[in-house]
């Protein structure tokens, strides 16, 4: 027996501790029930990936209880590990307990220290869930789940406004992809009376048609699934305004684990979507806007942790970009470079963060480097891994992830411009929030400057581990050209994913396009340090000429106003002339009023009849029972 | 032996009475003793239909209908006492605060 079930019963049973007993036994049993939960979790991922590599068919399976079974349709409570999956469960449970383990001093002395880590403990249960499940009812019960509990974690300062809201925003626009996500699920299991992922896998081919319209639709709701919860145009609004939880929060949930959940979908459902080539062209196009424009944005942002944000919305439209050129384990690849460097970022900006007493805004740091030499070294690293400087992790992803774009017969030139594009503003805005955090003359106010100092152990180790991970991590998948060691991703996907015709371009091309982003990184690398390495002076020299260029990237192209001003007012405004003031108050409420009128007039006209008068009422009583008998005789 | 219509009739007549009572009287004492005559009334239907048909059936109704009468009797006339305690009278016509 593998005991897959142990993997999620472990964060639920710590759930479960915090949430009812957390408060009662303090901050020291909290401390020790949290991390100890993922811990014992990650050990038994690590069980199960190893058996998973030994077994038959790389797969292992288990069955613990029939949920719905009517007619030929059965769903159940089925987990199975596989390549994808187990590569999810490490990535989970392993970044996720370091992620645990830099709370404890992250959220040392919050009031709701308890509450904090009962919800980060839930949420790895239904991250857990969402990749072991083997059908998509057990999928979207994750898949709902971590929706629950990145609302619940956005809004921990609930009693903050702008937290209320952020948490009010993130769930709304993730119920727009659950549409797109549960109509798919409709459109398969009338095609295939089955909502099984092996069984879809298998069968796509047979039962749809190539192209065809029905598989077409299937795939795009499924896509409008994954840019909600995968932050994509147009649902992505929502995972900036996110940095509003907690930074554990933000590293665990929106970088490393739930915004991947969207590219988890495609990759399992490979089979399904290579049938639709139109989708995938709009998947690739999506992905690679999507990388652009919020790299676009992230060059002027302020605030260290929203330059993250649009980080990884951006590097998460690279992921959709392999997807969409059929470069399914090229996207995976990148999940997992990415989980580490940008849980390390975000961990990294926390530390920063912490050290000034809760200030967020880049214009109020600078200089930090020598006061905080372990975050500023770590982040450092990961920056390194982000951009793409060779031989750190982000290269070998990226540059795969470009190498297929351009190669793919999915892909093309285009795609790879564009990427290329992309690549060259990350590094530019990576460095630059680099240089106006650690580098240049100190602005912070001198009060607050004199207490900075480095974060305590339980923060930093975690850094350190995961800056080891944000290095040597690409070393995973060795493009070929190097001839070094083989590619170990490409052989540990082996025969899991939808093949596609293989692309054209030769290793001379593949080594030039290798060239030129990395001259582009390093370039970009170059520019940013020449404009930030003294704080924002010569930067504004040159903002004063792009003036509108600028406010467009500052006010994120004023997406959430357009939002506001085609969707939320119309409805708004339909809301209140058409529902309310015509509907509701004309139709629903006249109804509700007629109906108590007319009571109120009928028993207005025979209340005279109770008069109060005893002997009336035995006389009608009387009279009445003669009535009776003379109609029955 | 006396025939069951005389009975019956004598039973008819002490029902209408009863009724009559009821509707008539304000006391409410003596309206609840022509509740009583009424019933007794029936009691005595009973018992003639009873001997008439040679069966058990009726006889037995009747002490049923004792019993409730009894029970009756305790409510109501806890009801009338409690009644005049607060009204200071006994015309029914004057217990009219339930009216609208």
């Amino acid at each position: 027996m593998s005991q897959i079930w142990l993997v999620p019963a472990f964060p639920l049973l710590g759930f479960l501790l915090n949430g009812f007993l957390g408060k009662r036994f303090g901050t020291r049993f909290v401390t020790f029930v949290g991390p100890l939960a993922i811990a014992l979790s990650f050990a038994q991922s690590m069980v199960l990936f190893f058996q998973m590599l030994e077994a038959e068919g790389n797969v292992l399976k288990e069955h613990l209880y029939t949920w719905i079974a009517s007619g030929n349709f059965e769903a159940g409570i089925n987990f199975q590990v596989d390549q994808l999956s187990g590569l999810y469960l490490l990535i989970i449970t392993g970044v996720g307990f370091l992620i645990h383990v830099y709370s404890v001093g992250y959220m040392d002395g919050e009031s709701g220290y308890y509450r904090f880590f009962a919800y980060l403990n839930l949420f790895v249960f239904f991250m857990l869930i969402l990749v072991l499940g083997d059908s998509f009812l057990l999928m979207f019960v994750g898949w709902e789940g971590v929706g629950l509990c990145s609302y619940l974690l956005i809004g921990y300062y609930f009693e903050k406004d702008s937290a209320a809201e952020a948490a009010k925003k993130a769930f709304l626009f993730n119920r727009i992809g659950d549409f797109g996500v549960l109509s798919a699920v409709m459109l398969i299991f009338l095609s295939f009376g089955s909502i099984e992922f092996g069984t879809i896998n298998a069968e796509a081919a047979s039962r749809l048609e190539y192209g065809g319209a029905l598989v077409t639709a299937i795939t795009l709701l499924l896509f409008l699934g994954a840019t909600g919860k995968s932050a994509q145009i147009p649902l992505y609004v929502w995972l900036p305004d996110a940095m509003e939880g907690p930074t554990p929060v933000s590293a665990l949930i929106h970088a490393a684990t739930m915004v991947t959940a969207g590219l988890y979908m495609v990759a399992r459902l490979s089979h399904l979507f290579v049938l639709a080539p139109f989708t995938m062209n709009v998947i690739a196009v999506v992905g690679t806007a999507t990388a652009l424009l919020a790299a676009t944005i992230a060059v002027t942002q302020t605030d260290i942790k929203r330059v993250l944000a649009y980080s990884t919305v951006s590097q998460l439209g690279y992921m959709f970009l392999a997807m969409g050129v059929g470069a399914f384990g090229a996207g995976v690849f990148h999940v997992m470079t990415h989980a580490f460097f940008k849980a390390l970022l975000f961990l990294g900006s926390g530390s920063v963060i912490l050290a000034i007493h809760h200030e967020q805004d880049m214009r109020k740091m600078g200089a930090l480097k020598n006061k905080l030499p372990i975050t500023y070294m770590t982040m450092l690293l990961g920056t390194f891994a982000i951009s793409g400087i060779p031989f750190f992790s982000g290269f070998f992803s990226k540059d795969e992830i470009l190498w297929k774009a351009y190669s793919s017969p999915l892909g093309g030139p285009w795609l790879w411009g564009v990427g290329l594009l992309t690549a060259g503003l990350t590094a530019f805005y990576m460095f630059r929030m680099i240089y106006l955090t650690f580098h240049g003359e100190s602005r912070v106010d001198s009060h607050t400057a004199e207490h900075v100092h480095e974060s305590p152990l339980s923060m930093t180790i975690p850094l350190m581990i995961l800056a080891i991970l944000a290095v040597i991590g690409g070393f995973f998948g060795v493009p070929h050209v190097f001839h070094l060691i083989p590619n170990g991703m490409e052989y540990y996907f082996q025969g899991f994913f939808a093949e596609i015709p293989s692309g054209h371009g030769t290793v001379s091309t593949e080594w030039t396009l290798m060239g030129v982003s990395v001259a582009f990184a390093l370039l970009a690398w170059f520019f940013a340090s020449r404009l930030y390495h003294s704080g924002f002076d010569i930067a504004s020299g040159l903002r004063s000429k792009w003036e509108s260029l600028y406010q467009l990237s500052l006010n994120k192209w004023y997406v959430d106003e357009l939002y506001n001003a085609v969707i939320i007012q119309p409805v708004r405004l339909f809301s209140t002339h058409i529902l309310w003031r015509l509907f509701d108050q004309n139709v629903i409420d006249r109804a509700v009023n007629t109906t108590a009128d007319v009571a109120r007039t009928v028993g207005n006209s025979i209340r005279p009849l109770q008069n109060g008068l005893t002997q009336n009422y035995a006389l009608i009583f009387t009279l009445g029972t003669f009535l009776i008998l003379w109609f029955v005789t | 032996m006396i025939p069951v219509e005389h009975i019956l009739l004598l039973s008819a007549a002490l029902f209408s009475i009863g009724v009559l009572g009821v509707m008539l009287r304000r006391n409410v004492i003596v309206i609840f003793m022509s509740i009583e005559l009424m019933l007794n009334a029936v009691n005595l239907s009973f018992v003639t239909f009873s001997r008439g048909m040679d069966s058990m059936t009726g006889v037995i109704f009747i002490f049923f209908i004792i019993v409730v009468a009894a029970a009756e009797a305790v409510v109501g006339l806890s009801i009338i006492l409690s009644i005049f305690r607060t009204r200071k009278t006994l015309n029914i016509d004057e217990f009219n605060i339930l009216k609208w």
